[in-house]
């Protein structure tokens, strides 16, 4: 599967990266490299194989919903960039 | 070192010839000579381990006994300790301080263990070398120009060098287990919810768990007894009941079941190491087991598999470093400025091209104009360039693709499937044997850079590991003695859901067979 340099650049939108021009043929190349080795699945016959999501067979674990106070807001912002001590701030995004 | 490993302390202990607080300052000085070199501690919690040391004697004295008290732990950092820094190797994380305790820490603590520091690793785990950790590779303590193993090379590096008695390592698909036997310690990847993962940065979360890496099987097994167990702050931790797991060292292999998949004696493993695994399988015949060929015939779609599922999950999983609530940010003037230098820069030429007549080209550009994204936009995508290294946008990138419309079907669901298939063949299996035994890695630990710029031969380095991930099931390695380059070699171990203590009491009996 060879990966266009137009895809790299809107893989990398959707994934909000960015590369410069040189970096999106490396990567180009690379991700081709990978995909084409990933297509060696196309080789197994899935018909009629359940898609698997998780390994462990348990669903709905419940637990009581009990209030507990783990983290204080002044702990929860103490890892934010930036903030008014009460809420964290991001540029304006409306004009 | 005077007591390098667990045991010996603690015997020590015992006969009050040293205390946890001289213990403590022996590691220190130990990492303090060594680290420089491998580079296998990011930061040491000299303060945190001397306290708890201290503690602990004072309870010590008082005749409370824990039954790892005086076990010196490095933890990898990916792993949250309150208060602590928690850098998962990246520069996205370098700021970033824990608000709280991973459940694995916590439990080890309340049992006694002393968490001295916390190791390198590869950026978010994603690596098979410790080379692309934003701390700096970590060196192989036997032969300092070859890997440690990823993505827990600090942690096997630490063990190995008598930097710890044991450390925590976390196996996606062999981040544990590759280290060990490079290293040549022992390494446990315990099944799939055996181990909380509450307070484990995630990286692929139907994949990721958490287990310790030692000198010796019964050092491991206690570890994991601290450790195992359901926890309400992780749903997926399996509520199945936590044997003894240092009952299960019977010393005895009599008429244990052993497979030998013959998948993984196939093409492209070291003749030496083949050689050396089937040695301690004679052995361990000779000593009452009963060995027997076996197939799982998915074996070599594991790596694919595991690739399109692993980064599918990472990419989702690191889409929560966006430099708002946490992390790196970028700087938002900077970024504003250069956003306003190609609006300027747009516009102009929109005006030209008008000027000049060239109605297309002035369309075209108004689209990119219309087009151009908002500062918080860009605000993400530059904190997320600066802030990742090259293989996890690597990752994210691969997920990304697998997961976006028109490959879905393709990739990410065909993979699924076949996860299914690998599953079965280790159900199947295990019908037959109790145990499974194979090579832990196709060679000896390689030289650092020889594989960085070749992703695709990285990621086939992991081909005996990343079959326990999607299927689940635990694997343990353990030394099987070194190679004639020096370096060590090792054994995996794979065994049922759950059945951790069968590979203990086997390969406990394998390390001391020689």
């Amino acid at each position: 599967m060879a990966i266009s340099k137009e895809e790299v650049q809107h893989i990398a939108r959707l994934a909000r990266l960015r590369f410069s021009d040189e970096e999106q043929d490396q990567m180009a190349e690379e991700m081709s490299q990978v995909l084409d080795y990933m297509d060696t699945l196309r080789e197994v016959d899935t018909a009629g194989v359940p898609p698997m999501a998780h390994v462990l067979t348990q669903e709905n674990v419940f637990r009581d919903d009990e209030v507990e106070q783990r983290i204080k807001r002044k702990d929860a912002l103490s890892n934010a960039p930036e903030t008014d001590g009460t809420y964290v701030l991001v540029p304006r995004v409306i004009d | 070192m005077p007591y390098p490993t667990f045991s010996d302390a603690q015997r020590a202990l015992k006969n009050d010839e040293t205390s946890c607080e001289a213990l403590v300052s022996s590691f220190l000085d130990r990492i303090e000579q060594r680290n420089d070199e491998l580079n296998a501690f990011i930061e040491l919690d000299e303060d945190g381990a001397r306290n708890h040391a201290r503690y602990l004697d004072s309870q010590r004295a008082r005749g409370h006994e824990r039954p790892l008290a005086g076990l010196i732990v490095g933890v990898k950092d990916v792993l949250c300790m309150r208060g602590r820094k928690v850098t998962c190797g990246s520069k996205m994380l370098s700021c970033f301080e824990s608000l709280i305790d991973a459940t694995a820490l916590k439990r080890l603590r309340d049992a006694g263990a002393i968490f001295i520091g916390k190791t390198n690793c590869d950026e978010f785990a994603m690596g098979s070398s410790n080379e692309t950790s934003h701390a700096g590779p970590v060196r192989n303590p036997v032969d300092p120009t070859r890997v440690p193993g990823g993505s827990s090379g600090g942690s096997a590096a630490a063990v190995a060098d008598g930097m710890a008695h044991a450390a925590l390592g976390t196996d996606t698909g062999g981040s544990i287990r590759q280290p060990a036997a490079f290293c040549g310690v022992v390494g446990l990847k315990p099944t799939y919810g055996r181990v909380s993962r509450y307070g484990l940065v995630a990286y692929a979360s139907s994949f990721d768990t958490i287990g310790p890496m030692a000198h010796s099987v019964e050092d491991v097994a206690r570890l994991l007894e601290a450790m195992a167990g359901p926890d309400p702050n992780d749903a997926t931790s399996a509520d199945v009941p936590v044997p003894s797991y240092t009952d299960a060292l019977t010393n005895s292999v009599e008429g244990l079941r052993i497979g030998l998949p013959k998948e993984y004696f196939a093409e492209g493993l070291d003749e030496e190491i083949q050689e050396m695994v089937y040695a301690k399988v004679r052995r361990l015949k000779a000593a009452g087991a009963t060995v027997q060929e076996v197939s799982l015939p998915h074996t070599d779609y594991g790596i694919a598999a595991y690739y399109i599922l692993t980064t599918a999950e990472a990419s989702s999983n690191l889409a929560r470093y966006d430099g708002v609530r946490y992390g790196h940010r970028a700087d938002v003037k900077e970024t504003r400025d250069t956003l306003q230098a190609e609006h300027q820069q747009l516009k102009k030429s929109r005006d030209t091209a008008q000027a000049n007549g060239n109605a297309e080209r002035a369309k075209a550009l108004q689209e990119a104009l219309d087009a151009q994204e908002s500062l918080l936009n860009r605000l993400y995508a530059d904190t997320r360039t600066e802030g990742f290294g090259t293989e996890v946008k690597r990752r994210i990138m691969l997920g990304t693709y697998v997961l976006s419309s028109g490959y879905y079907d393709a990739y990410y669901e065909k993979a699924q499937r076949v996860r299914t298939l690998i599953r079965n063949d280790f159900d199947q299996a295990f019908e037959a044997v109790d145990v499974l035994i194979t090579p832990a890695t196709p060679t000896p630990a390689f030289e650092l850079g020889s594989k960085v710029d070749d992703p695709l031969a990285m990621y086939l380095n992991d081909v005996y590991t990343v079959t326990a991930n999607l299927a689940g099931v635990p694997g343990l390695v353990v030394p099987a003695g070194t190679h004639s380059s020096g370096l060590p070699v090792g054994m995996q171990l794979l065994g049922r859901h759950f059945d951790e203590a069968t590979l203990l009491q086997v390969g406990d009996v394998a390390m001391n067979l020689s």
